[in-house]
């Protein structure tokens, strides 16, 4: 086994860990903690596949800026200190059930399915050319989508404003 | 690299996709299921950078879509943000249960 195959190994433990944590611990804060560190660890794998580009977009996105946003919003409904009351025996144990045996009919699909040979060539996900991808002028490129994110996320923005902002007392 | 099957990267998305599941039926509080959606997501990503990668490495189209994805879960997450500190505001609580003031 490389040094490379131990370092996926441990960067896939790290991540399952930390995800396992998420979703079992009893403090809502502690949660946001190891939710961090999961998606540090994806972003991990991204440089180990050696996709820079998505692993900067990974840390400066979700790090640095959706797990931020999720500690200010627990910390504004006061939730940081509580232990959240555990769920019911009953929904966990069949939500286990059906993910386990989800998860493990996925698998037997995984392996039974025969995967076609990818071509030859070296993956090249340089910021150059996922900046061809994205704007060129080319009928290939992701023109179209890309304004239609810039949109979305302008109308997020205003939605969000309009939702949180406090409603103004009738005034006459 | 090369030395690690395409199904154990795959396998690695679907424990995660699937363990974003479990807190999503499990967790009652509304930020918690916003976690662990946001692990499924990450899952999904994991996916289309693997098949790119792996599959046709002759083409980026795979980053394309995780970088649209990563955008948009960005946007949902502070639509979901904005939504629950204004029912927090109403209600002082942000249980998935407590939330039934639609229903008739």
């Amino acid at each position: 086994m490389s040094a490379s195959a131990i370092a996926f190994y441990c960067i896939a433990a790290f991540i399952l860990i930390a995800g396992i944590l998420t979703v079992t611990t009893k403090k809502l804060f502690r949660a946001a903690i190891w939710l961090l560190f999961s998606l540090i660890g994806i972003a991990a794998l991204f440089f180990w596949m050696e996709v820079e580009f998505a692993a900067a977009v990974q840390v400066i996105v979700y790090v640095g800026g959706i797990v931020v946003l999720i500690i200010f919003s627990i910390f504004l409904t006061n939730q940081e200190g509580v232990n959240m009351p555990s769920a019911l025996k009953k929904r966990s144990l069949f939500s286990g059930l059906a993910v386990v045996s989800a998860a493990a009919y996925t698998c037997t699909l995984l392996c039974s399915h025969y995967w076609m040979k990818g071509s030859e060539e070296v993956f090249d996900p340089s910021v150059k050319k996922i900046g061809y991808l994205l704007v060129a002028n080319t009928p290939e490129s992701f023109v179209l989508p890309f304004e239609l994110v810039s949109v979305l996320l302008l109308a997020a923005m205003i939605g969000c404003i309009v939702i949180a902002m406090k409603a103004q007392p009738e005034s006459k | 690299m090369s030395e690690i099957p395409l199904e154990h990267l795959l396998m690695l998305s679907t424990a995660l996709f699937f363990i974003g599941a479990y807190g999503f039926l499990t967790r009652r509080n509304m930020i918690a299921m916003l976690m662990s959606l946001e692990l499924m997501l990450n899952s999904v990503n994991i996916n289309f950078i693997v098949f790119n990668k792996y599959l046709f490495p002759d083409t980026i189209e795979g980053l394309g879509f995780t970088i649209f994805i990563i955008a948009i879960a960005a946007a949902e997450a502070a639509v979901a943000i904005a939504i629950i500190i204004n029912l927090y505001r109403n209600t002082k609580n942000i249980d998935a249960e407590n939330a039934d003031h639609l229903k008739h």
